[in-house]
């Protein structure tokens, strides 16, 4: 087993290291060849794990150790691969999405000069994820954990001639950084509290210190509670949670291939698999899984009315996975942890899906992502619609109750706001998330389906756009390359949006299946009766946490509500973009409050700018023009200077033979003392 | 093996003769033939050096936490000439050496002026730096650290920029202070304890009152080599002047014997004195990881950037070894070793473009990538290093010093844990202006990308920055007895 593991786990790196390497000598071909080639094979040994952990012979839990990392005294870390169901669910989805993105991004990025880089960075990212979910201890978590970040950081701003793009990619990586201060603050809290930061040694030691205080800032804390909230604040920051999301739509600077693969299905479900990784801490953290619930309600519903009045494509299902990934977190916070990784899994493919089905809209476009410039491509698009259609029905959790059967959303958003239900008998936050779930699930449905017919349906708005855009602009991918001229004379002269080629629509259709098929196939292991055989103890419920098993007894208006709202969220929109097609562009230029306010985004970039932002500049101005110069330097060495007028003069003349000078003094300074010392020691 | 250390120390000595033999020789020929000449033995003399080094790690007992190799030579009534080195010392080195051939490929083509002095100094520079690490007598240590400071000074002030006299007086006086206070404790504990032997120092135990003063003044010495804040401001200029060869040493070695002085001196000899004054060094640290990290933000100048980031690196150095634990300790050890290969680094990453450009304005530059992709490659990677990404050498330092303080002190840790946001801020706006966007300025149309005596100048600091950020174990398996010695003394001594 080890040689399987470690060399899907490494396989991406060494692509990565090719691609990167000697892309330019190989050739863009063999780049992407050689990198997409690993990846089938990562993918193709993950499933094979997959399946031999939870129904083959290697059932159990498993660490082998490769290398030692860092030793210190007790503070241990290896370079190691943990394998168990909770690794191997993430191992599919990370290699699966990412196989598929690689290929898809044949045709997607067919006319980008840089492809060598481009796929040596794809495939560093699935190298880092891997490492990042198989790892045994909190220092492997951490490398993966901003390993990711900076291959995320790397192809936000992959444009980089692209101003945006880049100042994108800053912004992805200091917010990530802010949750990493709490990350690295959290390591160290669990070091000094239990000796170690291997979780299989710590995770026995977690229920003796369950109700002790720990002493942190001068403060008293509960122990768990502050281990777990500083853990959080980095789970935040990866997986753009409430107050650390403003990175994730910005993120959408990088090619959509990138969108799908680290900023839907994979990177930013970081923070979901951590917590669920550490439910054996959370369990014991009922402050910390209060605020964990109240942030991913939050944030559930706080993306959702973003979503809601955004015109850019790809920036709505952006504010779509912050909403979803606010699902998974609320779920974890009221200990469905399986009921978060179902949602994490299910997610991965029609996020994926609508991500890149987005992609090949933008393709079609000629690069076009506002919304309002589209319409009625269903006819150019046929298979690019029909698999649109498909991801909105699986993230509105379109599915028939009574018959359990729906698409992938159907099960595991269900489950989740199931979840949230049983939990909230004594629990105010869980009632809270409760609602909000509803809430949000209406407004999914709506924007998503916005989404779909702005696109899709209605009439066509690109025809007058698209001239006008003709006239000086070419047809160059967004800033990546200047001007490649006619290699888009295939499009044919009406510059009429087309299909994409058979590349990137087979992902899409690999996609589509899942996003129809993974919630029905695995509800069962994952949140039904098979759970514990499937999970096999990596995840853990304290014994008090009864809540998967109350969600399942949930009654019938329960059940129903989702469906009920989602079928609302439909309506209006049916009701606002096809029957009275214009409506909604009305009702966004008349400008209302409640319109301005989540158009804006809650006006949190301008929030940022004005406090952290400003600050950050006036403070480095301020010790830097008055603190060095003025104060240290005035009453230090210039005061000095100052003080012996000569000195001054003769520095005002400054002769480089002077230097000899001040050597000499230094020199006879030197020797003068130390004879002294000699002879007074000496005596 | 007697003997190993003052051949190593001075070997560059050989160097220096050799390069003055030359000068000599050939008086009249022409000038650039013979610069060459001494190139090659300036770069052959460093290689020997290095390998010594290599040899001297080698024979190295890892298990043994005392002093090896050790030389006593009575030298005259008094004073002994005493080498030796352990865990700690061996590594700078190793580093010294390490840092040595490079320091001369990257001045290979930049420096034009005076070459075979400018070579001289180097080589003697690295005797007297050596020999600071593997000085044991407080009198020939002080020989050595002073005696540093002096070819240094002449590098910035002969080879420097515009404002190279300012830099230097700067340097000068700053340095000056710290010696006199620090020779003032050296005469005060040869006179309490009868002895200049600093293996029997560091198990002398001085009245804590005594303690006090002496840590005070070996602090001010060493608080300027650092840079600590507030005395740090003579750094940022002494980068901008200094020759790019003149900034990795300064940035590579020369902040690192105020490191190593807290390691040799205050923690093992003043105990009690050191945790006396941990807080103040706490809030000195954290201040200069913060403050600093803010200054970087707003610099225009691409050096002095860097300048100010070193300082705040060293933030984490100082806190690290007032943690007063393994984790810290060897953190700090760490840090101070692989900032020297990354500030170096970054360094001549800076000198790249100076080179092409003779100008180190960040605004001046931008969209690098565009023409110099291995460049881009390059500079991303120290980047990254800087910012203590996983992976590179750089984290390795920075979380094991949070986690050392963090025992001591959780606001210390709390407040030093900004600097991977603030760090990440700087250091990425940095490279963003440099090598990011278009290439608007028509100047770096025809730049080009690195050459291949640029490429070998990187691939030993490439190699070293990715080998020690996944396997630190090489460094600590070297420094781990004598770390554990050294935290097992200082943690009896003050009774914790």
């Amino acid at each position: 087993m080890e040689p399987i593991v470690t060399t899907l786990v490494f396989a991406p790196l060494v692509g990565a290291l090719i691609a990167g390497l000697f892309g330019r000598r190989i050739g863009d071909l063999a780049s992407q060849s050689v990198t997409t080639g690993l990846l089938l094979l990562t993918c193709g040994l993950s499933w094979m794990t997959f399946y031999q952990v939870i129904w083959g012979s290697w059932a159990g839990q498993e660490t082998f150790t490769l290398a030692p990392f860092i030793h210190i005294g007790n503070f241990i870390s290896n370079w190691s691969i943990r394998i168990d169901t909770l690794s191997a669910v993430m191992l599919v989805v990370v290699s699966s999405v990412s196989a598929l993105v690689h290929i898809y991004s044949w045709g997607y990025m067919a006319e980008d000069p840089s492809r060598p880089r481009f796929f040596a960075y794809l495939s560093l990212f699935t190298f880092a994820m891997l490492m990042l979910v198989t790892a045994a201890d909190f220092m492997q978590l951490f490398f993966g954990w901003e390993g990711v970040g900076l291959a995320s950081y790397l192809l936000i701003g992959f444009w980089f001639k692209k101003p945006s793009a880049s100042a994108a990619a800053i912004k992805a990586f200091v917010v990530n950084r802010v949750g990493d201060f709490g990350f690295a603050l959290g390591i160290m809290t669990v070091f000094w509290m239990f000796g170690t930061i291997q979780f299989a040694e710590l995770f026995p030691l977690i229920a003796a210190k369950a109700g002790t205080q720990w002493t942190f800032i001068g403060q008293s804390w509960s122990a768990i509670d502050l281990a777990c909230g500083l853990l959080f604040i980095g789970a935040m920051g990866k997986s753009a949670q409430f107050f650390l999301h403003t990175w994730l739509p910005d993120a959408m600077e990088g090619p959509t291939p990138v969108s799908a693969l680290i900023h839907a299905a994979t990177m930013v479900t970081a923070g979901v698999y951590m917590v669920c990784l550490l439910s054996p801490m959370f369990e014991y953290a009922p402050v910390t899984k209060q605020i964990v619930t109240l942030i991913g309600a939050i944030t559930a519903l706080f993306a959702a009315t973003v979503g809601l009045a955004q015109n850019d494509i790809k920036r709505v299902i952006a504010y779509s996975t912050c909403s979803q990934l606010g699902y998974m977190f609320f779920a974890a916070g009221v200990g469905a942890y399986q009921a978060a990784m179902f949602h994490l899994f299910t997610h991965a493919f029609f996020k994926a899906l609508l991500f890149l089905g987005a992609g090949s809209v933008i393709h079609g476009m000629h690069h076009e992502q506002d919304m309002r410039k589209m319409g009625g491509l269903w006819k150019y698009l046929p298979v690019t619609y029909a698999v649109m259609v498909i991801g909105t029905l699986a993230i509105t959790g379109f599915g028939i109750p009574s018959l359990h059967l729906g698409f992938a959303g159907f099960y595991s958003k269900d489950a989740i706001i199931e979840s949230a239900w049983a939990a909230s008998g004594k629990n105010g936050i869980a009632s809270f998330a409760f609602v909000v779930g509803l809430l949000a699930a209406g407004l999914t449905a709506f924007y998503s389906w916005r989404l779909a017919f702005m696109t899709f349906h209605g009439t066509a708005k690109w025809d007058s756009a698209h001239a006008d855009a003709h006239g000086h602009d070419d047809h160059a991918h967004d800033a990546g390359h200047g001007h490649d001229d006619h290699a888009h004379d295939d499009h044919g002269h009406a510059h009429k949006p087309h299909e994409s080629p058979l590349v990137m629509l087979l992902p899409l259709v690999a996609l589509a299946v899942g996003a129809i098929g993974a919630g029905y196939a695995f509800v069962e292991s994952f949140v039904g009766e098979h759970r514990n055989e499937f999970w096999r103890g990596a995840i853990f419920n304290a014994p008090t946490n009864h809540v998967l098993e109350h969600a399942h007894h949930a009654p019938e208006w329960v059940v129903m509500a989702p469906l009920v709202v989602s079928m609302t969220g439909l309506a209006v929109a049916i009701y606002v973009y096809l029957m009275n097609e214009g409506m909604g562009l009305r009702v966004a230029s008349r400008g209302g409050p409640l319109h301005t306010f989540f158009y804006n985004k809650w006006f949190f970039d301008e929030l940022y700018e004005a406090t952290f932002v400003r600050a950050t500049r006036f403070l480095g101005d301020v010790f830097w023009k008055i603190g060095d110069q003025k104060i240290i330097d005035g009453f230090g060495p210039d005061g000095v200077a100052a003080v012996s007028a000569s000195v001054g003069r003769r520095l005002s003349k400054a002769q480089s033979g002077y230097v000899y000078h001040y050597a000499f003094v230094m020199l006879l300074g030197v020797a003068g003392l130390l004879s002294y010392a000699l002879w007074a020691w000496a005596h | 093996m007697t003997g190993i250390l003052s051949l190593i120390t001075f070997a560059p000595m050989i160097g220096v003769a050799a390069i003055l033999a030359l000068r000599a020789m050939s008086a009249g020929q022409d000038t650039a033939v013979v610069a060459n000449r001494a190139k090659i033995v300036a770069l052959v003399t460093s290689l020997v050096t290095l390998a010594l080094s290599i040899f001297l790690v080698s024979k190295f007992d890892a298990k043994d936490a005392g002093f090896q190799f050790v030389e006593t030579v009575t030298w005259f009534s008094g004073a002994t000439y005493r080498m030796g080195v352990d865990g700690i010392s061996i590594l700078f080195v190793l580093l010294t050496a390490f840092l040595l051939p490079i320091c001369i490929l990257a001045s290979w083509e930049s420096v034009t002026d005076r070459v075979l002095e400018y070579l001289a100094a180097f080589l003697l520079l690295e005797t007297l730096v050596i020999g600071v690490f593997c000085a044991l007598d407080l009198v020939l240590f002080y020989l050595f650290f002073e005696g540093g400071l002096v070819p240094m000074f002449l590098i910035i002030g002969i080879w420097g920029g515009k404002n190279r006299v300012y830099a230097a007086y700067k340097f000068f006086l700053y340095t000056l202070l710290g010696s006199v206070l620090m020779l003032a404790a050296i005469l005060a504990m040869a006179s309490i304890a009868k002895t200049t032997s600093i293996p029997d120092l560091m198990v002398f135990k001085f009245d804590p009152q005594v303690q006090m003063l002496l840590w005070l003044a070996f602090f001010a010495s060493f608080a300027v080599k650092m840079p600590m804040w507030p005395v740090h401001t003579w750094l940022p200029d002494a980068h901008v002047e200094a020759p790019t060869a003149g900034s990795v040493i300064l940035a590579g070695i020369l902040l690192k014997m105020g490191g190593y002085g807290f390691l040799r001196f205050l923690l093992p000899m003043f105990p009690q004195a050191s945790v006396y004054f941990t807080p103040l060094v706490f809030a000195l640290s954290v201040i200069a990881i913060i403050y600093t990290s803010l200054v970087a933000f707003r610099q225009v100048d691409i050096k002095k950037l860097i300048a100010y980031s070193s300082v705040a690196h060293m933030g984490f150095v100082t806190m690290g070894i007032f943690s007063g634990n393994a984790q810290g300790v060897q953190g700090a050890i760490f840090q101070m070793l692989s900032h020297g290969v990354i500030a170096g680094a970054l360094f001549l990453c800076v000198g790249v473009v100076y080179d092409r450009m003779h100008t180190r304005e960040i605004a001046f530059y931008g969209g690098l990538a565009n023409r110099m992709p291995w460049y881009a490659a390059i500079f991303l990677l120290f980047t990254m290093g800087n910012v203590g990404l996983p992976g590179t050498s750089g984290f390795v330092g920075e979380i094991l010093t949070m986690t050392g303080a963090y025992q001591v002190s959780t606001w210390t840790a709390l407040a030093a844990t900004t600097g991977v946001i603030l760090s990440a801020v700087y250091a990425l706006g940095l490279y963003r202006r440099v090598m990011f966007g278009e290439l608007v300025n028509p100047k770096l149309a025809a730049i080009q990308d690195l050459t291949v005596r640029e490429v070998v100048i990187f691939a030993p600091l490439i190699a070293s920055t990715l080998i020690l950020g996944v396997r630190p174990g090489l460094i600590f398996n070297l420094t781990a007895a004598s770390v554990d010695h050294l935290v097992g003394a200082y943690k009896a001594a003050v009774g914790g």
